[in-house]
């Protein structure tokens, strides 16, 4: 066996060359990147469920009917729909924090706050 | 009306294994997926709206404050380069590329010790004929060729294949499967075009420059069992690699080794009959390119055939729309020399370098592939431009 080494980090290796950038905003481009790479897994996770899906229907333990008509009842509702609002406030977090800023005007930044420690 | 069909690309479960192609789980395999369904939503839906963008918005305004329509492909990259829907296509599409590194690296990292493993065991001595004073060029050390991290000859340990792992497992990613299931469909598109135009003919000994890890060659080498084939590269991952894969899918008659295409001076003068390369000289220089011509001529047996191939020339009656997507990877994909190479009289390299101008013939070749699985490139009509799987015959009958 070979050395220990860390494949996690070698498989996001830059490749040599400078990167071009094709937004005005290189800020832009590094969110699309994350999104794109979000999509992607989003598109793993979907295909993995539909495999457990086809699985359970081909193995007789569900029917596709069972899926398409499940109807949740109301302890599942309720925990569906908490769970989809706990998933909304999770992706949207910079935007709840953007609001919340909004009646704050005055915060000094953490340097800012350092800078006055300075003398006191 | 009907819903329309879905694009057609197949599973990557589809491509063809062999003994040190990387295993992927479910997950990784579905990785695989979304990218070549995203790189084919790029060309085929995006692209378009790209190409509209260039006739209906990008060259009336560039008239307009010119006078005049874009004359070369620089000026219409740069007015394309402030087209809000070509920025957008060219982010997705570099950003697929970065994807496609990091899904295939993983894959292959995750398995490395078994890869070399099983490469080890697979690779017949007298296959592979590895020279460490080969030294890489120049030209491939600058930049890493479309965006691979540690391009094709990066030793991470001793033995390593996961450089050559890596370019097998994701190829399907940016073909789409075009290439067919052992990404060999330019090189059985070859033999098609020499058993059509030649068909009594046997060589005896051929020669691949550039060989990588022998996806291409060993279709020829396949039609041509009796003949005794060296296929050469600079990059040892790919050449142990290529041994290894070649072993497991019953190809005997290749011979990997580890040389500079500019420097053959191991081969006698006139000691091969066919002497090919396919989708080599577009990662070269022009430096190397005249000295591999001037090897090829002085390698070539009489009667022998020279080929080169490669995606077609730029010429005067290219589209300059078309050059300029055409050329988008010489730019932002790592391939420095890509330009260059579509830009040159490749005829008068090859006159330069003593073949006559009477020798010299072109042709075209596209995919030969299992079309039962895999879209055919004759009959695709998704224009991917420099990806597209047909390709121009530079070549020399002497
Ligand atoms: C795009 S790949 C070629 C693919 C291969 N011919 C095939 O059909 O699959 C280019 C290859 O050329 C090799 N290469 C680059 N410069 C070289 C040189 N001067 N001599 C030999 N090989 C070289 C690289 O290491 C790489 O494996």
């Amino acid at each position: 066996m070979s050395e220990p080494f860390d494949a996690v980090a070698l498989a996001g290796a830059k490749a040599k060359g400078k990167r071009p950038y094709f937004f005005k905003d290189a800020d832009v481009e590094r969110v699309l990147s994350i999104v794109m790479a979000v999509a992607g897994e989003l598109a793993v996770t979907r295909m993995r469920l539909d495999t457990l899906e086809q699985l359970l229907i081909e193995r007789g333990i569900v029917a596709e009917a069972d899926i398409e008509d499940f109807a949740p009842n109301a302890a599942q509702r309720a925990e569906r729909g908490r769970w989809q609002q706990e998933y909304l406030a999770r992706i949207l977090r910079i935007v709840q924090q953007e609001r919340e800023a909004i009646a704050r005007p005055h915060e000094p930044t953490s340097e800012a706050a350092g800078e006055r420690l300075d003398d006191a | 009306m009907p819903e329309a069909d879905h694009d057609g690309l197949p599973d990557y479960r589809a491509v063809g294994r062999h003994a040190v192609f990387p295993n992927a789980d479910h997950d990784q395999t579905e990785r695989f997926n979304f990218l070549a369904r995203l790189n084919r939503h790029l060309a085929s839906v995006v692209l378009p709206g790209v190409a509209d963008a260039y006739r209906q918005r990008v060259e009336p305004a560039f008239e307009h404050a010119q006078g005049r329509k874009p004359a070369h492909r620089r000026e219409a990259r740069q007015a394309l380069a402030a087209e809000p829907l070509y920025q957008t296509w060219s982010a997705l599409r570099r950003n697929t590329m970065e994807m496609r590194q990091q899904a295939g690296l993983s894959l292959v990292l995750g398995q490395r010790d078994q890869l070399i493993g099983e490469t080890r065991r697979l690779i017949d001595e007298g296959r592979l004929r590895l020279d460490p004073q080969v030294r890489i060029p120049h030209y491939l050390s600058a930049v890493d060729h479309h965006c691979m991290p540690g391009s094709y000859y990066t030793e991470r340990t001793a033995d390593d294949v996961t450089a050559a792992a890596n370019y097998d497992a994701g190829m399907f990613v940016t073909t789409g499967g075009m290439l067919g299931r052992y990404t060999d469909g330019g090189g059985r598109g070859m033999v098609e075009y020499m058993r059509r135009r030649h068909p009594n003919w046997r060589p005896r000994r051929i020669l691949d420059l550039g060989c990588g890890l022998g996806h291409n060659v060993l279709p020829i080498a396949e039609a041509f069992a009796d003949a005794e084939v060296v296929a050469v590269d600079v990059a040892a991952p790919m050449l142990r690699y290529g041994a290894a894969r070649a072993a497991s899918l019953g190809v005997d008659n290749v011979v990997f080794a580890q040389a500079d295409a500019a420097d053959l001076a191991e081969f006698d003068a006139a000691s091969f009959d066919w002497i090919q390369s396919t989708m080599f000289l577009h990662e070269t220089s022009c430096r190397a390119l005249r000295r591999i011509m001037s090897e090829t001529r002085r390698m070539i047996a009489p009667g022998g055939f020279v080929i080169h191939i490669e995606q077609p020339q730029y010429d005067a009656d290219m589209p300059i729309f078309e050059q300029v997507m055409r050329d988008w990877d010489a730019f932002n994909n790592n391939e420095p020399f890509w330009t260059k190479l579509h830009d040159v009289d490749l005829d008068q390299y090859m006159i330069d370098a003593g073949f006559e101008r009477h020798e010299l013939f072109h042709g075209g070749v596209t995919a030969v592939v299992d079309r039962e699985l895999f879209p055919d490139a004759a009959d695709d009509n998704a224009e991917d431009y420099g990806r597209k799987a047909a390709w121009h015959i530079t070549g020399a009958h002497v």
